[in-house]
């Protein structure tokens, strides 16, 4: 195997790795934006979700008598579900403040995001990392290492895709049932006209807050997730407080997808590897910031030509960033 | 109604309240509103960092009140945080009155800085010091306005979303600051030596200049908003764009014309931080003020004089919050959630200013 081909493979695989948590982000902001709210708490939302899970895993490794004496199974659960709930409650004061309040979205999501550092940097600096940092070894227990060494997983098709946390795998499973329940379902349908035009929604007899409220909240949870995977997968565990940059990523994202959270799977690994070639020397000459600049050109690039084509599917919901009051024309 | 039978009526049951929109608001009545939001806000935050930190109410407020007007240093710095985030939010307003969501004004004055600091870096020294300064004036105006109206170029001829686009436009021009700084710093410390010696002059402290600019810029905008032809223009095109058409103002040239005038006055802000207090430029010289001046902008309801208010508000905020997480020793956590919460209130409470809530009336309905 030529040396070019190891490093492209060593590079996919940390595409995938490093961005796919990302995937969890743009996923949840997707699934916001459809129901025309624009989101930009995403980033303080991974922020307080990668500390819920965090502390959830400190206190469960408390009451259990150390991380190793417990299942690692329930401190998984426990912490995803933490992440997700903490998600879902930031969400919560999102919506109230832009459905039922009927606030400026922009506006509500910038708070929402200073709430959410200051909350995250709260948490965590009640609890030490030994008691979460342990449980890394959990979310990255791959297939690889379940099944050990053989001629597959060897193989440069075991170090691409076997080689993963499960969270990896989590997230391309929770972007195509995202993906099918979009498209192909009477809810998904459903959400689409929310988003699009809230008036006709409501006259076909949609229950419009209802739809806000549950796929904000929804989206906010996965997006949660994002936090605590990247933190978790990535980071092994120490905390970094470079989770809120990389929620706006994830906003863009979203656009770079054309809203679409199947497209993101791919998506995702392109920004992974653009930032990847970043942080590494693959492209000598290249200063690292211009490498940086790469995914935000590419995200204006296909918001330029997605409206110079003005092709209906393709476009961001119609009611984006407005909010919907029945009495208004 | 009238003619639906006896058990069928039961069946239409009215909501406990229904929401409306008001006609119009005495102006005394909303201030009172507002005034209330930020009461309550305030009580709030006090009991949060009770629960948080163990601090207890009183020595909140002192702390508080101490971190803004502690000393005289605090109170000029205190108005000029207040005078920098007017102008950076002077800057958006007449784009948001258009109903063009611009939300990239840090990028925007941070390129307004960058420009600066490259006069000051290449032509320091080189040229007489005024004609320097007018080229920095120049050259910090035009970069600002070029990074404000490509997105409003898109927006006007293909209806490109103007929030995602400016949103991206922000980074980018983080990631050029750091590309021009180590592209320029040689030694590879990442940082660039102030270059005092060519900084704009000053008026009896550092601060004076800069709040001078400012309250003319502040007048400038109200009257052009409030008075001129172009104020008019950009705000019917920001009530309905159809009525717009309809009366022939040429909404392109509106948007472009509002985004090149946003973008001059951010540019002029980075001037004022990099020119002006800096002397140098990081990534962090705009340091988030640009996404502030968003909720300076809105809470002003887009009227300049009501934005010196926000301004002091969140310049205020800034300040005692930065103070209580000094004094308790919080890393910045505290400030930060206090700023968020007071933020929901004074959100939360537009919401009773354009709607009022009507309870269901006991039997009346029925005759």
């Amino acid at each position: 195997m030529s040396a070019f081909f190891t490093q492209l493979i060593s590079i996919l695989t940390r595409a995938i790795a490093s961005w796919m948590p990302f995937l969890y982000g743009s996923t949840g902001e997707t699934l916001t934006e459809k129901s025309g709210h624009l989101n930009l708490g995403i980033p303080g939302i991974m922020c307080v979700g990668a500390s819920s899970g965090c502390i959830a895993i400190a206190i469960y490794g408390n009451a259990a008598g150390g991380l190793d004496a417990g299942s690692p199974f329930l401190c998984l659960l426990l912490s995803l579900l933490a992440s997700f709930l903490g998600g879902v409650l930031m969400g919560l004061i999102y919506c109230f403040l832009t459905v039922t309040l009927r606030s400026n979205q922009n506006v509500t999501g910038l708070a929402l995001t200073t709430l959410g550092t200051g909350v995250s940097t709260y948490m965590i600096s009640k609890v030490q990392n030994a008691d979460f940092v342990p449980a890394n070894k959990f979310f990255t227990y791959s297939l690889r290492s379940a099944i050990g060494q053989n001629a597959v997983t060897d193989s440069w098709f075991g170090e691409l895709f076997l080689s993963h946390g499960f969270m990896i795998y989590l997230a391309v499973i929770i972007a195509l049932i995202a993906a099918w329940v979009l498209k192909k379902t009477r809810v998904g349908l459903n959400l689409r006209a929310v988003g699009e035009n809230p008036a006709t929604a409501d006259a076909a007899g949609v229950n419009v807050s209802r739809y806000k409220y549950l796929f904000t909240c929804l989206g906010s949870g996965i997006a949660a997730l994002g936090g605590l995977c990247y933190i978790m997968d990535n980071l092994n565990g120490n905390w970094e407080y470079s989770i809120a940059e990389i929620g706006w990523l994830s906003i863009a994202l979203v656009i770079f997808t054309l809203w679409r959270p199947n497209l993101g799977i791919l998506g995702s690994v392109v920004f992974g590897g653009l930032r990847i070639l970043g942080n590494s020397n693959f492209i000598r000459g290249v200063d690292k910031s211009v490498m940086q600049m790469l995914p935000y050109l590419v995200t204006i690039l296909v918001l330029v030509i997605v409206s110079m084509r003005n092709r209906k599917e393709n476009q961001p919901p119609a009611h984006l960033g407005q909010n919907y009051f029945r009495e208004e024309r | 109604m009238s003619d639906t039978t006896a058990p069928k009526k039961s069946e239409t049951r009215e909501p406990l309240f229904h929401i409306a929109k008001r006609e119009e608001i005495v102006w005394w009545k909303a201030w009172l509103i507002r005034a209330a939001a930020i009461i309550a806000s305030l009580a709030a935050c006090a009991a949060i960092s009770r629960f948080l930190g163990g601090i207890d109410p009183s020595s909140f407020f002192r702390s508080m009140l101490s971190g803004a007007f502690g000393t005289t240093r605090r109170i000029w710095k205190l108005f000029y945080e207040l005078a920098i985030l007017l102008c950076i939010s002077l800057a958006v307003t007449p784009a948001f009155k258009m109903r063009f969501w611009n939300i990239g004004a840090e990028g925007q004055a941070l390129i307004g800085g960058l420009a600066t600091a490259a006069c000051m870096y290449y032509f320091g020294g080189r040229i007489p010091t005024p004609l320097l300064f007018v080229v920095m004036i120049a050259a910090s105006i035009l970069a600002g306005m070029i990074w404000a109206v490509i997105p409003a170029v898109f927006k006007a001829f293909w209806n490109t979303n103007e929030t995602l686009f400016t949103l991206m436009m922000n980074y980018v021009a983080i990631q050029l600051v750091t590309f021009m700084i180590n592209f320029w710093v040689t030694s590879g410390s990442g940082t660039l030596p102030p270059m005092s010696e060519y900084a704009l002059p000053t008026i009896g402290n550092a601060w004076i200049l800069n709040i001078i600019v400012i309250s003319v810029l502040t007048v400038a905008v109200y009257i052009y908003l409030r008075f001129s032809k172009h104020g008019y223009e950009l705000s019917v095109v920001g009530e309905s764009e159809n009525t717009a058409l309809y009366v022939g103002i040429n909404v392109k040239k509106v948007i472009i014309r509002t985004m090149l005038l946003s973008g001059a006055l951010c540019g002029v802000t980075g001037l004022l931080l990099v020119g002006g207090t800096d002397h140098t430029i990081s990534a962090s010289t705009v340091g988030g003020r640009g996404f502030t001046a968003i909720m300076v902008s809105w809470l002003g309801r887009f009227n300049p004089i009501f934005m010196v208010l926000t301004s002091f508000l969140l310049a205020f905020l800034g300040a005692g919050a930065n103070q209580i997480s000094n004094d308790y020793k919080m890393n910045g956590s505290i400030s930060d959630i206090i700023t968020a919460v007071i933020l929901f209130f004074v959100i939360g409470c537009e919401f009773f200013i354009q709607y009022r809530i009507a309870f269901r009336k006991h039997g009346k309905e029925e005759k």
